[in-house]
């Protein structure tokens, strides 16, 4: 680690950063030769590298082109569907983005059968332009299963939430036990047992509060075998309970499987 | 209505005890509000602003739009209760006009550019009032804006100089601004010293007004370092040991 020196500092809007405007990089705006931070955030300073950023703490997700999204179709408008994508600016998806996964031709009136308001849809942001226009493309490599759960934080979070090299978002899967999805817009996708996620919610709920803060993969960690061994301490009629009620959710949870098996097979036969 | 006359400086120290270059009490707390993208609670002396911002997010009406930048609604309101007599609810001409005027002060700094056919909305309350309430808005919405992660330039700082029994003196409150000479609330960007805002009620003379132009230069730069210290502390472990700022972390969440 010779000669790599990360320094982190707050600064809030017009705090003065560097006389370098060589340096100047996200977040931050020239004035009169010198570098000031433009947003209330922590500002960067890398030895590695050569711009300063200012991360910003809070703030609207801003799309850029190729980032994965979570989105929430709230408009049907013959030939798009509308997608909230938790930014200031709807997003829009063509019908021809799902003519080539349904493999056949989407007529008027139609669109709502494949995709319809309140789904969620896993897509990649294909091009912004000058006027705010958002255009998606579905991502084919994942979709969203019909069972799982959807948690909303600050996009400024997310690069916590998946720590140094991917080393939190790793942790979390393996010890919740849960496909976690991580999208750019702070929208996590996970999909796992009931306990499972209840675990990695709060989980993530820690990380986004606490996202400031340094040591928090330890933290986490820490938290998570706690959980696991308070899971295990417990014995007895506790357990028996706790296993009977376990019994009869994953009971439901076949009965709604059934259920569902059945709408998807009723659906395959309308395509 | 003919107002009596009142002493408003005795043995060179005014009513409230403070002399001519002296603030009133600050408090400053901030994301007080869980909804809202920013927030901001801000006292001074009495009186009691809290700021909530709201966007960048979609513009209602369309039509208001602009294609190239956001769309900054500042809203006044002073609450029913605030004030000695019942303040009849709703817009008034004041508070439109006060609205208008904070929302040119904090124009400069806002970075609107950067989302291109939004709003921010920023919504100030006046819970209680006690002369200076615009400043105390101003202050309080400067913060807010900056806790909801707008792009600024700059914060901005607010503050009222005034003029009572032919003395100028600094942030009047309500009895020296009822019974007193002139009023000035000033806007400005401390760090350069641009003024963005600069009313008047009442008359000063030319050397006055000089005279409280540098009063209420000076206390903006204090302002400025309470406001900026209020924003940081939210992040920082070590939390400045600063009597007057109350730093509220977390967001409530549960």
């Amino acid at each position: 680690m010779i000669g790599h020196h990360t320094m982190y500092k707050v600064v809030v809007p017009g705090d003065f950063i560097s006389d370098d405007m060589d340096r100047a990089g996200v977040g931050t705006y020239v004035d009169g030769s010198k570098v000031y931070a433009m947003s209330y955030g922590i500002v960067i300073t890398s030895d590695k590298e050569e711009k300063i950023k200012v991360a910003a703490l809070s703030g609207k997700y801003m799309p850029g082109n190729g980032d994965v999204v979570i989105g929430k179709i709230t408009a049907i408008s013959f030939p798009y569907w509308i997608a909230d994508i938790a930014s200031p600016y709807d997003a829009r998806l063509h019908s021809s983005e799902f003519e080539q996964i349904a493999n056949r031709r989407i007529e008027f009136g139609e669109m709502s059968n494949y995709l319809d308001l309140d789904d969620l849809i896993v897509a990649k942001v294909l091009n912004v332009d000058a006027l705010m226009r958002i255009d998606l493309t579905l991502r084919e490599e994942f979709r969203m299963g019909t069972r799982g759960r959807l948690i909303e934080i600050s996009h400024t979070k997310v690069p916590r939430i998946i720590g140094r090299n991917g080393s939190m978002i790793k942790m979390l899967k393996e010890k919740c036990n849960c496909f976690i999805f991580v999208a750019k817009n702070g929208r996590i996708w996970i999909e796992g047992s009931e306990s499972g996620m209840e675990l990695a919610t709060r989980a993530v709920k820690i990380i986004a509060n606490e996202a400031h803060t340094s040591g928090l993969t330890d933290r986490i960690a820490n938290f998570l075998d706690s959980f696991e061994e308070k899971g295990t301490e417990k014995k007895g009629k506790e357990k028996k309970r706790k296993e009977n009620r376990k019994n009869a959710i994953d009971r439901l949870i076949g009965i709604a499987k059934n259920k569902d098996e059945k709408r998807k097979n009723r659906t395959y036969k309308r395509w | 209505m003919k107002k009596e006359k009142i002493e408003l400086i005795k043995d060179g120290k005014r009513l409230d005890g403070r002399g001519f270059e002296e603030l009133r009490e600050i408090k400053i707390e901030i994301d007080v509000l869980k909804r809202a993208d920013g927030s901001c609670y801000f006292e001074l002396g009495n009186n009691k602003a809290l700021a909530a911002v709201y966007g960048p997010r979609e513009i209602h009406p369309r039509h208001l739009q602009n294609e190239k930048t956001a769309v900054v609604v500042y809203n006044y309101n002073m609450a029913p209760f605030s004030a000695t007599d019942r303040k009849r609810p709703g817009p008034d001409r004041r508070s439109v006009e006060i609205s208008k005027a904070s929302r040119c002060a904090l124009d400069p700094v806002i970075l609107k550019e950067y989302y291109p056919k939004t709003t921010i909305n920023v919504y100030v309350e006046l819970l209680q009032s006690d002369a200076g309430t615009r400043t105390a808005a101003i202050n309080a919405a400067s913060i807010a804006l900056a806790a909801a992660g707008i792009p600024m330039r700059d914060l901005v700082s607010s503050i009222a100089v005034g003029k009572i029994d032919g003395e100028v003196v600094l942030d009047l409150n309500a009895v020296e601004d009822n019974h007193g000479e002139a009023d000035m609330p000033v806007a400005m960007i401390a760090r350069t010293n641009t003024i963005t805002m600069l009313q008047m009620d009442g008359r000063f003379t030319k050397d006055e007004f000089e005279v409280g132009m540098k009063l209420a230069e000076k206390a903006c730069h204090e302002i400025y370092e309470l406001q900026r210290a209020a924003l940081i502390a939210k992040y920082s472990e070590s939390v400045n040991a600063n009597v007057n700022v109350n730093v509220n972390t977390g967001r409530g969440e549960e």
